[in-house]
């Protein structure tokens, strides 16, 4: 399997819940895309089955309506991203911690770069 | 948007990602240097979703700007409050400028590297969008540019490069296509592409269409 929309229609099918029309996923916003395509990418590296993330998706959906989520499908993929981080830290893929400082970086590299430079990475964004 | 902390007005100079986009950088980060994903691959899959994100608003004000003369004028005048007008409000304090596309003139935007692009109009951005040696070359070498897009322009057709700013996104409003006269503003839409939203690459022909 590669990486490609006929994967990504397997994907969507596979997992209840992911908006999508005849040809595959739709996205409201990029970074639901990239989220998506994560995803998919380290299913192919067989860090999970579809079910077992189905079930990981499932019970964090489960846990967001516990604590008063609308459950209007706006929130799909903060639940999607939610379950991709604790995944991969289940998983030893990384840790909660290093996704956390990583996030920092960036935060880091955001607030150095003007308006219109590529935001990029760089050592010192590591505090 | 779930975790969107940009409700603050947009006066600052520097880059701007939403909580949401800091941690989606971060894990994409971390499972590259680990070898776990390949971001050329990545890209490469999300292009394929482009058009598929995003309610590309952009393009339904293109076709009314194409089908009624007054809307037309409303918005090249004032465009945020002609684009709201067909369903999109920006963020607070965000001006959408329209440039008009001529015989004369073409329109090309580039940036945005942030989250200043405004894809509520023109849908996910394209990848090589955001890539430094696209928008430096923009500037360079417009012509080139677009020859690379396959556009090529009349030689006498000025092309001039606009670059957002966070308080300013830019819609071009293309020229409409020969052969589409009568045609419904929903029939027009589809001809309307991102790209020719952005200047680089022109709307769809009559005959394009299936």
């Amino acid at each position: 399997m590669t990486l490609d929309p006929r994967a990504a229609m397997q994907a969507a099918i596979s997992v209840p819940g992911v908006p999508r029309d005849s040809d595959g996923p739709v996205f409201r916003e990029p970074w639901e895309a990239q989220a998506f395509a994560m995803t998919l990418a380290l299913h192919e590296r067989g860090v999970f089955t579809w079910p077992e993330w189905a079930a990981a998706l499932a019970a964090e959906i489960k846990r967001a309506q516990a604590a008063g989520d609308p459950d209007t499908g706006e929130t799909y993929y903060s639940h999607w991203l939610n379950t991709l981080e604790k995944l991969v830290a289940e998983k030893g893929v990384t840790t909660q911690d290093t996704l956390q400082r990583y996030r920092d970086a960036w935060d880091r590299a955001c607030d150095r770069t003007p308006h219109g430079e590529p935001i990029e990475l760089r050592k010192e964004d590591f505090a | 948007m779930p975790g969107h902390d940009h409700d603050h007005p947009h006066d600052h100079d520097h880059s701007e990602l939403s909580e949401t986009q800091l941690r989606v950088r971060a894990l994409e980060t971390v499972l590259t240097e680990k070898g776990y994903v390949d971001p050329a691959a990545l890209d490469l899959l999300i292009e394929t979703y482009e058009k598929k994100v995003g309610p590309r608003n952009g393009a339904r004000v293109v076709a009314k700007a194409w089908a009624d003369p007054v809307y037309r004028a409303r918005l090249l005048k004032d465009g945020t409050p002609a684009i709201a007008a067909v369903g999109y409000a920006g963020r607070q304090g965000e001006h959408i400028v329209v440039l008009e596309n001529t015989p004369k003139l073409h329109n090309m935007v580039v940036c945005t590297l942030c989250s200043c692009y405004p894809w509520p109009v023109l849908g996910l951005p394209p990848v090589w969008y955001k890539s430094a040696p696209y928008r430096s070359r923009a500037v360079a070498d417009p012509r080139g540019v677009l020859a690379d897009f396959g556009v090529t322009l009349p030689k006498d057709t000025e092309i001039r490069i606009w670059d957002s700013t966070a308080e300013i996104r830019y819609l071009v409003l293309p020229m409409r296509p020969e052969g589409t006269d009568g045609w419904s503003e929903e029939k027009l839409a589809e001809l309307v592409t991102r790209d020719s939203m952005i200047g680089t690459g022109l709307p769809k022909a009559p005959k394009d269409l299936k």
